[in-house]
């Protein structure tokens, strides 16, 4: 099971880091948004190639306001 | 209407610093002596207004989970402010408690941001939000190993700001008091020592209340100010904004102008000679 902030997602293992994006709603152009699979980063010109793991653990972030 | 309220903004935030004085962090030449945070602002037109009221060239972002659908929206809205007021991102790894977790933060930063800049915070205490010194230093130390212009966000520590110099940080962001507190300069003397301390930059950062905590960070021989919460949650905060602008500039010239000395008893400033005798 693919866990997506913490939560359980509706993306399988072996789909690239892109369609989770998708899944989001998200712009995958849009400034300000940065994807790590189990602790590593993903750079933003592998996320249509690089295929999710098993059971992977992905954050997606983004620009807040702080500090 | 009272006097002050009609002031316009752009009187109080004209340029009193002389021309040419610029601060220059890792070959990035700013006019602009005060670094905004994003933070805490009820609306990003609030954030916009603030920003142009301080005059500031570099904001600091965060980076947080981006909710399916929700805030926040996919970084953009924050992002395009930020870029449509033509001032640099500094991003933040505000909330890290180690330097595993900063790193990694400081790497996704570069990633979202296109900048190499972080403001690196490593925070080791829940109730002051104080720095943990040896992580920091960990995290700075293979940061700049890995490329990245690394300020870190950290006490009032001359030793500690002297290591992290010494390990290639490009300036050092000590606070005054504690983030949020608004109790401005608590140690106005470690702050002097820590300037005679390093040869890199120094930016007073957190603690700053009001307008005369940035000026007085300013005499004290910082090279810059950041400001967050202090214009965020003020009452007003492109008033605000517009204050710190002035202050910041005020101490700078203060500073360069050289103050007088402390005395415990009086000098008079007009001569005795001369003086008439009434019998």
């Amino acid at each position: 099971m693919i866990l997506l902030n913490g939560q359980s997602a509706d993306v399988q293992a072996g789909e690239p880091v892109s369609a989770i994006l998708r899944h989001m709603g998200l712009d995958p152009d849009a400034r300000g948004v940065a994807v790590a699979v189990d602790g590593e980063v993903v750079p933003r010109a592998q996320w249509d190639s690089f295929a999710l793991p098993e059971d992977a653990r992905v954050e997606v972030l983004g620009a807040m306001q702080g500090g | 209407m009272d006097e002050l309220a009609s002031m316009q903004l752009t009187a109080a935030a004209g340029p009193v610093a002389a021309e040419g004085d610029t601060l220059t962090i890792a070959g990035r030449t700013m006019r602009s002596r005060l670094v905004l945070g994003s933070g805490g602002f009820p609306s990003l037109e609030l954030l916009s207004e603030a920003v142009a009221a301080s005059g500031c060239e570099l904001v600091t972002v965060a980076l947080r989970r981006v909710l399916a659908g929700g805030e926040p929206k996919a970084g953009g809205s924050l992002v395009d402010v930020l870029s449509a007021a033509g001032v640099g991102v500094l991003p933040n790894t505000a909330g890290c408690r180690t330097a595993r977790d900063a790193m990694l933060t400081a790497r996704l930063a570069r990633e979202a941001f296109a900048t190499d800049w972080i403001k690196l915070e490593v925070i080791g205490d829940e109730d002051t939000l104080l720095p943990d010194a040896a992580e920091l230093l960990r995290a700075a130390e293979e940061l700049i190993d890995e490329g990245f212009v690394v300020l870190p966000y950290t006490t009032d520590d001359p030793v500690l700001a002297r290591r992290l110099a010494d390990v290639g940080c490009a300036a050092v962001m000590p606070l005054g008091s504690p983030i949020g507190s608004g109790m401005g300069v608590c140690n106005p003397y470690n702050i002097a020592l820590l300037r005679e301390a390093v040869d890199v930059p120094v930016v007073l950062d957190a603690g700053v209340g009001t307008a005369s905590d940035a000026a007085l960070a300013m005499e004290l021989g910082c090279d810059g100010v950041m400001v967050a919460s202090a214009i965020a949650r003020a009452r007003d905060p492109a008033r605000m904004a517009a204050a710190m602008r002035a202050a910041v500039d005020a101490g700078r010239l203060a500073r360069a102008a050289g103050r007088i000395p402390r005395r415990r008893y009086a000098t008079p400033s007009t001569p005795d000679e001369g003086l008439a005798d009434f019998g």
